[in-house]
C-alpha cells in the first residue's frame, strides 16, 4: 500500500522526533510513503470566523496539491494540520457558495471539490493497518509501561472531523494496548493543552500544564502519549517552568513508542528532542539501550 | 485599435503610459517605447538584457482586470495595454551578521518573522517576472528549509515586484537572498575540485605555462589559441581533449 503524506511545517524542524518515528515504523511495517512533492503551510488553525475565507486559501491549496499528486487520500501526523486540513476539506465538499468564491480566487489552480480524503496516522494504524498487524510485528513490546493517552482537542473535535469519539475515545488506549504497554486512562486525557495562551497568557497556559500533570499523575502513569507538537510543548516542555515534585512526567509523541516497539532504528526516534525524562524512562526499563553519557 | 501607416515599417499601436495614451512602434520593447514616447531612464534601468531586474512593469491588458508583469527591457508592447514602471520597491531588508549566522530556519524566523503571516495567497508568484513559484519557497521558509527555498528562488532578480503584492508585508526576495546566500556558503557541498585547483595555482604548478605565454608574439598567441582543440557542439560530459596542459 502507498500512502501520500503530508507533513506539516513543525515537522521539518522542532518534531523531527514525530515525524522519523512515524516513518521509520511505516517502513518496520512494510508500507511505503510519499511525501506531497509540494505544499506550503496548512495555515495552522482552521479560522472560526465564517467570512474569513482568506484563511482557507492554504489548507485549501495544500488539498489541491494532494489532488494533482493523484492522491485519493492524504495522511497526516500533527493533530493540528489534520484539523485544519479536514476541515477545509468539509467546507469544500458542503458549502457550495464558499466552494465556489474560493475556487474562483484560485484562478491559477484546478477546481476542488472536496475529492480528497484527509486521513490520521492514527486512522490509518487502526483502520487499514490494524491493531492486530501491529502487535504481530512487535519485536520489543512495551510490557510494564503504564502509557496513558492524551489527546488533546484537534483529533477530536469538532465531531464532524474528529477521529473517535469526543467524549470518550478509544484509539490512543487501543494503541497502547497494541503496543504491549498498559493504556491507562485519566481524568485530563480529552482536556486542552493551553495551545497559544503560552504566547498570551502564560499564567493561564500553565495552569493547563498543571492540571494535566497532576491528573496523569494521580492515576500513577509512566508516561503520556500525543499527536500534537503545540500539546508537547505545553505539556513536555512547559513543565519545566512547573518544578513539579517527583521530577519530569515523560511524554512522547505516539510514534516514537511505535518505533520503539517495532525495532526501529533507534536514531529515528529522536529523543534528544523530547523534554526531560523521556528517554531516561525507556533506558531505565531496558526499552532501550543507555546512552553513552557525556 | 489605432493604427497610423509611418515612413518606417513598423505600424505604430497605441499604449497607454502612466494613464496617458501614446502612439508607438509595435515590435518595441516597453523600454524602448518609453524612450520612444520622450521619457528618459535615470533609474529603473540596468542592464537592458532581462537579467538585473531594475526595469519592472506591471501592465494591464485592455478589457482584462488581471495585472500582469514583464521586464520592460524584454517584454515587447501590445496594443492598448495600460502600463507603469515600478522601478523600486521599499521592503525592509534586515542587516545581520553573516559570519556569525547559523544556517538553519531560526535565523529566518528571528530576521524576518513577518513571513509567518503568509496565508497562501500566491499574489506573490502570480506577479512574478521570472516564474519563480515564490509563495513555495516562503512556504519553504516556514518549515526551516533553506537548501530549497534556495533551489527555487534561484531565478529570482531582485525586482521587488512580489513584496508590492503581498497583503502580510513580507520582503519575499530579501528573504529569498538571505536563504540563498547561508545555503550558498554554510550548506552546500564544497567544490573540492575548486580548492585544488587553486591550491595547484597558488603552489607555482603553471608559473612556467603563463611565462611561456608571456614569450609569445601576438601572432603566435592567436595560432595557440585559434588552433586549441574545440569541445565538439554535441557531447556530452565525458569528453576530454586529446591534450590539457593548461590545466
Amino acid at each position: 500500500m502507498k500512502i501520500s503524506y503530508y507533513p506539516g511545517c513543525t515537522l521539518k524542524s522542532k518534531a523531527r522526533n514525530f515525524e522519523d518515528s512515524a516513518l521509520a515504523s511505516l517502513a518496520a511495517l512494510g508500507f511505503e510513503v510519499t511525501e506531497l512533492e509540494r505544499w506550503n503551510c496548512c495555515g495552522a488553525l482552521f479560522s472560526l470566523t465564517t467570512d474569513d475565507l482568506l484563511h482557507q486559501l492554504a489548507p485549501v491549496r495544500v488539498l489541491i496539491r494532494a489532488q494533482q499528486a493523484g492522491a485519493g487520500k492524504v495522511t497526516t501526523l500533527c493533530s493540528q494540520c489534520y484539523n485544519t486540513l479536514a476541515r477545509a476539506n468539509r467546507l469544500m465538499r458542503e458549502d457550495e457558495e464558499k466552494r465556489n468564491t474560493l475556487n474562483q480566487f484560485m484562478t491559477e489552480e484546478p477546481d476542488y471539490h472536496g475529492q480528497v480524503e484527509v486521513v490520521h496516522f492514527l486512522q490509518l494504524l487502526r483502520d487499514e493497518i490494524g491493531w492486530e498487524r501491529i502487535r504481530a510485528a512487535l519485536k520489543r513490546p512495551l510490557t510494564g509501561l503504564k502509557v496513558a493517552p492524551f489527546y488533546g482537542c484537534m483529533l477530536l473535535r469538532p465531531k464532524e472531523v474528529g477521529i473517535d469519539s469526543p467524549v470518550k475515545p478509544s484509539i490512543l488506549m487501543d494503541f497502547i494496548a497494541a503496543l504491549g504497554a498498559t493504556p491507562t486512562d485519566f481524568a485530563a486525557a480529552e482536556e486542552c493543552c493551553g495551545a497559544y495562551q503560552v504566547l498570551a497568557a502564560p499564567e493561564a497556559g500553565l495552569k493547563r500544564t498543571r492540571r494535566v500533570v497532576e491528573a496523569a499523575r494521580a492515576s500513577g502513569v509512566d508516561a503520556l502519549v500525543l499527536s500534537c507538537p503545540l500539546c508537547e510543548y505545553n505539556i513536555g516542555k512547559q513543565q519545566q517552568e512547573l518544578a513539579a515534585p517527583g521530577g519530569a512526567l515523560p511524554v512522547f509523541y505516539f510514534s516514537q513508542l511505535l518505533a520503539v516497539a517495532l525495532g526501529a532504528a533507534e536514531e529515528s526516534c529522536r529523543f534528544d528532542l523530547n523534554a526531560a525524562g523521556a528517554r531516561e524512562l525507556l533506558e531505565e526499563r531496558g526499552l532501550i539501550a543507555a546512552a553513552a553519557r557525556k | 485599435m489605432t493604427t497610423v501607416k509611418t515612413g518606417i515599417a513598423a505600424e505604430l499601436i497605441p499604449i497607454y503610459i502612466m494613464g496617458k495614451r501614446y502612439l508607438v512602434p509595435e515590435a518595441l520593447t516597453i523600454m524602448k517605447a518609453i524612450e520612444y514616447a520622450g521619457y528618459q531612464f535615470i533609474r529603473g534601468c540596468g542592464c537592458r538584457g532581462g537579467v538585473c531586474g531594475a526595469c519592472s512593469t506591471v501592465f494591464r491588458r485592455e478589457g482584462d482586470y488581471k495585472i500582469y508583469s514583464g521586464l520592460a527591457c524584454q517584454t515587447v508592447v501590445e496594443p492598448n495595454m495600460h502600463l507603469a514602471q515600478i522601478p523600486f520597491y521599499p521592503a525592509l531588508r534586515r542587516p545581520y551578521d553573516y559570519a556569525a549566522a547559523v544556517a538553519d530556519g531560526a535565523i529566518v524566523a528571528q530576521l524576518y518573522p513577518e513571513v509567518f503571516r503568509c496565508v497562501a495567497c500566491n499574489a506573490c508568484t502570480k506577479i512574478c517576472p521570472m516564474d519563480v513559484q515564490v509563495m513555495d519557497y516562503i512556504g519553504a521558509l516556514k518549515r526551516g528549509d533553506l537548501a530549497l527555498a534556495a533551489s527555487i528562488s534561484f531565478d529570482c532578480i531582485q525586482c521587488g515586484l512580489c513584496a508590492s503584492r503581498c497583503m502580510a508585508e513580507i520582503p519575499q526576495y530579501h528573504v529569498a537572498q538571505l536563504a540563498r546566500r547561508l545555503y550558498g556558503g554554510k550548506l552546500a557541498p564544497r567544490a573540492e575540485h575548486l580548492a585544488a585547483m587553486v591550491g595547484r595555482i597558488s603552489s607555482g604548478a603553471y608559473r612556467a605555462l603563463l611565462g611561456e605565454l608571456k614569450t609569445m608574439s601576438a601572432k603566435q598567441l592567436r595560432e595557440v589559441y585559434t588552433g586549441r582543440q574545440m569541445e565538439p557542439a554535441m557531447t556530452d560530459e565525458s569528453w576530454r581533449p586529446d591534450e590539457n596542459v593548461g590545466l
